[in-house]
């Protein structure tokens, strides 16, 4: 949450996994929706799975501490992850 | 009660029970964590739906028969993943926890977590905790998550956690007995704390305890974090608490974040040696292999629409035998009572109240078909899969995933489909849904619809199998349905949110539905509508049937002679003399006066005087226009759809052309289309969004809105 907002540019976020794809989180853009999501277990390096996706490709869902979590792309934006 | 003696300390603890009146107990946990199933297993029947103010949620309690002497209050809280409200209905929570001098403040609180879902249920139950409130946990589902490699050392976890954990399977009923146990033990507070609270924080905290009496640093914190949300804070309070935390330089979204990692931090140690999972994720993979085909972009949309159309089907079709059931025992009701008494009183006892009751409970059948499907469909955690499939298309809209099931159940009736707004979280999705779904066209109008068209559009076909008169109905459907979603892009724009729209929840892996859960809702739906938005409709056909059945004066005395006058002259047969004074009885009642009152305001959209009755008395019911229209034009009740065309058909206007145009009929089938002519919704709406700001805002825009619409065709078409 400390970095600034260029280095943020270029990071891969949740949206951009494939289906089956894993990343870990390194850290949450968005300061009040970042709240909503850690409460779900969205915490800083724990790791974290593209499951699927809406047949329009938007909501998604994913796994986290071994549970499916469904959010929207604009969300998963801004769950940023590890290089 | 075996399984109390596998828990340590709970029976070896002895205790003097529980000695207040009644034991206030709070119910509360994750959604999704079998809080429901809980709540009816402890109350069963015995639950009462009431209201938190300020917010749609529902207040439910219920009595629980601890011992046969001891009885518990159990107030069902809305489910939630942390003390940090994220919606409105949330906020209930917060408001009843943080205030001790609160007649519902508990002096237990249940907190019931998924045991297949551990970690994260227990962020909650560590808030709860520190807030030193006697607390126990509810581990649902044990037995499933065993069977799903989830190894669960209870007694390790009672251990750590400091307080009673009873392992259950609420569906099944497993464990209560154990609960209800504990439950009459004088239980305090664990002694473990969770999250300490930051040193620098604490001369605010300090601050804080002192002036609101507090003895609990977390407790304190809170009242920093929601000093603008605690309804039982005065203004001068609020006040005082912005100018401390000014000073104390408190930022409450930081602190909040650094506290949830805090905690998760805190639980995953505990965890360690607590939860072993051996294989995971075996209904997790059954319900992703279940997902390839129920949200596949080609089949999940078949097969949901193929759901939809069979609830529409079921509550169009179905419920129409029970409907017509009570109909029936309506009418056999009020003629026996008619042939044994008789009177003033025996008419507004039977054409007022018995008539009005009869069209509440006429709403039962459709109300209890579509809410059993509704509960399946949540019980079986598909719902969260339609919510997943529609929620792009309907976002657009200012609508939710969810919006669909209120829309398409308006098709068939507009009551039960407000009422199933409630699964929509957000208010303001859910304010929008319910304003536009009576803009579907509803059941009731359909009468209004096939004498209309039968009326005016010729019985054609055209390519061999298009009816005319059917793709005329068809197009009326259609004008419903876009009215319904511009008008909730329209709203989109002007309501403001009260609340962050989020997706982020949990996709909940599929299960067999809980009957009980099922009937509960049912029961508790047809109650609610009953009990609440059926004083509302009996009230206001009460005072419809008195405008259309008495005059000012001796009026209908005169309207009567009047009558039996022309039926002489005309030699008319004993029921046509029957209608004729009907017909002039009506005309010169309070709803006549009503009609010819506010004829000139009609006359532009092609309607007369005699019209203007038939809008009044159809706000008891849109399909009571059809009954109206029979009896004024002297046509009589039992007549069918030909007859009445026949009848209209000869009408005449002032210049001896037939009265019944295109236009008219056009202007009149639109005006139905769009006007909110229907007392039961509005009564539903005020119920379901807890005021009559929104009913009103729902009948002047649908009526200026059919007045207009109406105004145009009938300018198109004549």
């Amino acid at each position: 949450m400390r970095k600034t907002v260029e280095e943020q540019e270029g990071q891969k976020s949740v949206r951009d996994l494939k289906i089956g794809e894993q990343g870990i989180i390194c850290c949450l853009k968005d300061p009040e929706m970042g709240l909503k999501l850690l409460e779900m277990g969205c915490i800083p390096g724990t790791p974290v799975k593209m499951n699927s996706r809406a047949p329009f490709g938007d909501p998604i869902t994913i796994i986290v501490n071994n549970y499916t979590l469904s959010l929207r792309l604009d969300e998963a934006e801004t769950i940023l992850l590890k290089q | 009660m075996t399984v109390v003696t596998t828990q340590p300390d709970i029976s070896q603890v002895e205790r003097p029970p529980l000695q207040p009146a009644v034991a206030k107990i709070a119910l509360i946990g994750n959604p999704n964590s079998g809080k429901t199933s809980l709540f009816n297993q402890l109350t069963g029947l015995n639950q009462k739906v009431g209201n938190f103010p300020g917010v749609t949620v529902d207040k439910k309690t219920g009595y629980s028969q601890l011992t046969p002497k001891l009885k518990a209050q159990i107030i069902d809280l809305p489910g939630t993943y942390s003390l940090y409200p994220k919606s409105l209905d949330e906020r209930v929570i917060i408001d009843l926890l943080y205030d001790p001098q609160s007649a519902h403040y508990p002096d237990l609180v249940i907190v019931t977590a998924d045991a297949s879902n551990l970690k994260r249920n227990l962020l909650l139950f560590s808030q709860l905790a520190d807030l030193q409130i006697p607390a126990v946990l509810a581990l649902n589902m044990v037995d499933v998550a065993e069977q799903e490699g989830v190894k669960i050392d209870i007694p390790a976890l009672h251990k750590e956690l400091g307080v009673p954990v009873i392992p259950m399977n609420a569906r099944k009923g497993v464990g209560v007995a154990a609960l209800k146990i504990v439950m009459t033990q004088q239980l305090e507070p664990t002694k473990t704390t969770f999250f300490e609270v930051p040193a620098e924080l604490q001369p605010l905290l300090q601050n804080i305890k002192s002036r609101f009496g507090l003895k609990n640093d977390y407790l304190a914190l809170q009242y920093a974090h929601h000093n603008k949300s605690l309804k039982f804070l005065g203004e001068e309070d609020v006040a005082w608490l912005d100018e401390q935390l000014e000073k104390a330089d408190f930022h409450s979204n930081a602190l909040q974040a650094d506290e949830t990692i805090a905690r998760y931090t805190r639980i995953n140690g505990m965890l360690l040696d607590v939860v072993r999972v051996e294989k995971a994720e075996t209904n997790e993979k059954f319900s992703n292999r279940l997902d390839q085909i129920l949200t596949h972009r080609v089949f999940g949309y078949l097969i949901f629409f193929t759901i939809l159309f069979l609830i529409f089907q079921a509550i169009f079709a179905w419920a129409s035998y029970p409907m017509d059931l009570i109909d029936l025992g309506i009418a056999n009701l009020n003629s026996l009572i008619q042939q044994n008494f008789e009177g003033p009183l025996v008419n507004l006892l039977t054409e007022g109240v018995i008539a009005g009751l009869g069209g509440v409970l006429i709403f039962v059948p459709q109300i209890a078909i579509l809410f059993a499907f509704i509960a399946i469909l949540e019980e079986t955690g598909y719902m969260a899969r339609v919510t997943f499939m529609m929620d792009k298309i309907m976002r657009k809209f200012g609508l939710n995933g969810k919006s669909v099931v209120p829309l398409i159940s308006g098709v068939a009736c507009a009551v039960p489909a407000v009422m199933s707004a409630r699964t929509i979280e957000n208010w303001k999705d859910r304010m929008i849904t319910i304003f536009v779904t009576p803009l579907m066209s509803c059941s009731a109008r359909i009468p209004v619809y096939t004498v209309l068209i039968a009326l005016v559009v010729p019985d054609k076909y055209y390519l061999g199998f298009l009816n005319l008169q059917g793709l005329v109905l068809m197009g009326l459907y259609v004008i419903g349905f876009l009215a319904a979603i511009f008008s909730a892009l329209l709203l989109k724009t002007i309501l403001k949110a009260r609340e962050r729209s989020y997706f982020i929840m949990e996709f909940p892996v599929y299960k067999m539905p809980r009957w009980k859960n099922v009937g509960m809702t049912i029961l508790e739906k047809s109650k609610a509508f009953v009990f609440e938005a059926g004083k509302v409709i009996v009230a206001v056909s009460i005072i419809l049937w008195v405008l259309a059945s008495y005059g000012p004066g001796n009026n209908f005395e005169q309207a009567r002679v009047q009558a039996l006058a022309e039926a002489q002259a005309q030699n008319l047969t004993e029921v046509q003399t029957e209608n004729l004074i009907a017909s002039h009885q009506l005309e010169s009642s309070y709803a006549g006066l009503v009609g010819r009152a506010i004829e000139p305001a009609i006359r532009p959209l092609g309607y007369d005087w005699k019209i203007g009755i038939a809008l009044l008395t159809s706000f008891a019911a849109r399909e009571v226009f059809v009954g109206t229209i029979s009896t004024i034009y002297s046509i009589g009740e039992e007549e069918n759809v030909s007859t009445i065309k026949e009848k209209l058909m000869a009408e005449k206007d002032a210049n001896g052309d037939p009265f019944f145009t295109p236009a008219r009929a056009f202007s009149l089938m639109i005006f139905y289309l769009f006007a909110m002519q229907c007392v039961s919704t509005l009564a539903i709406v005020r119920r379901e969004t807890k005021s009559w700001t929104w009913p009103m805002a729902q009948l002047l825009y649908m009526s200026g809105l059919a007045y207009v619409m109406a105004f145009i065709t009938y300018q198109i078409f004549s």
